[in-house]
């Protein structure tokens, strides 16, 4: 029997923003799988009824909705679009125990890369508080993602192997927003001479089909975006106080 | 058999009891070694050398690590047998990993700092933990498990928490069976599964483990 996936018009609509590599990963999902979708641009500071309907718990995008039925956190879209369209083109590995390797790899990602650039990015200002921070990017998270490049790829382009699979989409939807902390303290941290799989994996990501026109491009825009975000957060915070 | 799975463990972690919860649901056989936390063992450092922590389950050989990751491992990999710890419908299973996800950012942490901070901060810590509870009721709502009929994923992932109950109310001055009793009341009822009060300890016996540890970080300082 001929199986094709065609990309016909699935009622799918994607709460996002155009500077959310959470929204990112979600994007590159549906493109692996052919999917069209409405894209709703949501504005942080104005939340429409839909995003807090939709994601009352947590009120964060992304917000993937099939039919009438919302799906949160990038993650758990991931694996939702991956297991609803399984004809597709994989994106999780299909052994468990190679899936429950890719997960702990997404985990890491967002709970010690994210965190590490976070802090990055609210320590701007302060160049001694940022050291630390800098160090343990370079140092640890950055050495420890190479090495799990190497066991992961086993010699191929990808994490996933000869395409874009799960962790390469976690990794990469977080590269426009290194490129901005690297231009804002005007350091560049993804070194060929350190890591030089992970620079290369860098060049084939971008150029990816699936991944072209998903990430927000790397100019004034996103570094003014990331600022302004950053003064919106730790103004908030110190008014908690 | 036995030596195809090896669980490093520590018995008070509430990450190691959703592991042992879910081997005996699934009625595997496996061989539990307790970890001392402040001298660890070479093969932890070998199995988990990114996080060197608790639990790892090691299944022929192989290392997986974080609980919820290997809880979901154990599910797949033992999939033929009758006690499923997911729905199979991926919109059930994705409402699942959510709730199971907000634990895990809710509850552990947040617990930690009514336990272990006074005055404000744990005032804070408290009211944290008070909305996470409600939100968890909520979701629970006339339901006899998170899942519905079904003993699954979340109720696995916040059972563990039942022990630290008492600790908390007593540390924090708060009745949490007065304020949430129908998680109370769920939480008994996950305690009567066999699976589950093999695995979690007596409130009691981790107060006294909690006090014990406060009194040997105290005495470092």
């Amino acid at each position: 029997m001929l199986c094709f996936m065609s990309a016909k018009r699935s009622d799918l609509k994607l709460l996002g923003g155009w500077f959310s590599p959470f929204v990112t990963r979600v994007k590159i999902a549906l493109n692996i799988k052919g999917l069209e979708y409405e894209n709703i641009e949501e504005d942080l500071n104005s939340k429409s009824d839909l995003l807090l309907r939709s994601n009352p718990v947590h009120k964060k995008i992304p917000v993937l909705i099939h039919g009438d039925k919302p799906i949160c956190e990038s993650s758990i879209i991931l694996q939702y679009i991956d297991e609803v369209w399984s004809n597709g083109p994989s994106i999780l590995p299909q052994d468990a125990y190679d899936r429950a390797i890719a997960t702990f790899w997404v985990s890491y990602i967002d709970d010690k890369l994210f965190v590490c650039m976070w802090n990055i990015l609210m320590a701007f200002e302060d160049e001694e508080e940022r050291k630390p921070h800098f160090e343990q990017l370079e140092e640890e998270v950055l050495v420890t993602l190479e090495v799990a490049f190497n066991k992961c790829s086993e010699g191929k382009p990808f994490f996933g192997g000869n395409d874009v699979g799960f962790i390469d989409i976690a990794l990469g939807s977080f590269l426009p927003f290194l490129y901005v902390l690297e231009k804002m303290n005007g350091k560049k941290v993804l070194t060929v001479d350190k890591f030089p799989e992970l620079e290369n994996w860098t060049t084939n990501f971008i150029a990816n089909s699936v991944v072209i026109e998903t990430l927000p491009e790397i100019d004034d825009k996103l570094v003014l975006f990331c600022k302004a975000f950053r003064r919106k957060w730790v103004t908030a915070k110190a008014a908690a106080k | 058999m036995a030596d195809e799975v090896v669980l490093l463990d520590f018995w008070p972690s509430p990450f190691g009891m959703r592991v042992r919860i879910a081997l005996a649901e699934k009625g595997i056989d496996y061989e539990g070694r307790e970890e001392d936390l402040s001298n660890k063992s070479p093969l932890l450092l070998k199995m988990n050398p990114v996080n060197k922590q608790i639990p790892v389950l090691i299944h022929k050989g192989r290392p997986i690590s974080e609980s919820l990751i290997i809880v979901q491992y154990i599910d797949e990999a033992w999939s033929n047998n009758k006690s499923p710890l997911l729905p199979s419908d991926p919109y059930q299973r994705a409402n699942a990993r959510f709730w199971a996800d907000y634990i895990d950012k809710k509850i552990y942490s947040t617990g930690r700092l009514v336990w272990g901070t006074t005055g404000e901060v744990q005032e804070k810590a408290k009211e944290e933990l008070r909305e996470s509870f409600r939100v968890l009721e909520k979701e629970l709502a006339e339901k006899t498990y998170f899942g519905g009929d079904m003993f699954g994923l979340v109720d696995v992932a916040l059972i563990p928490f039942y022990s630290w109950f008492y600790t908390l109310e007593t540390t924090a001055n708060f009745s949490i069976t007065e304020e949430f009793p129908r998680l109370v009341s769920w939480a008994k009822r996950c305690m009567q599964r066999d699976s589950v009060s093999n695995s979690v300890p007596d409130q009691y016996k981790i107060y006294d483990f909690l006090l014990d540890l406060k009194k040997k970080m105290h005495s470092i300082e």
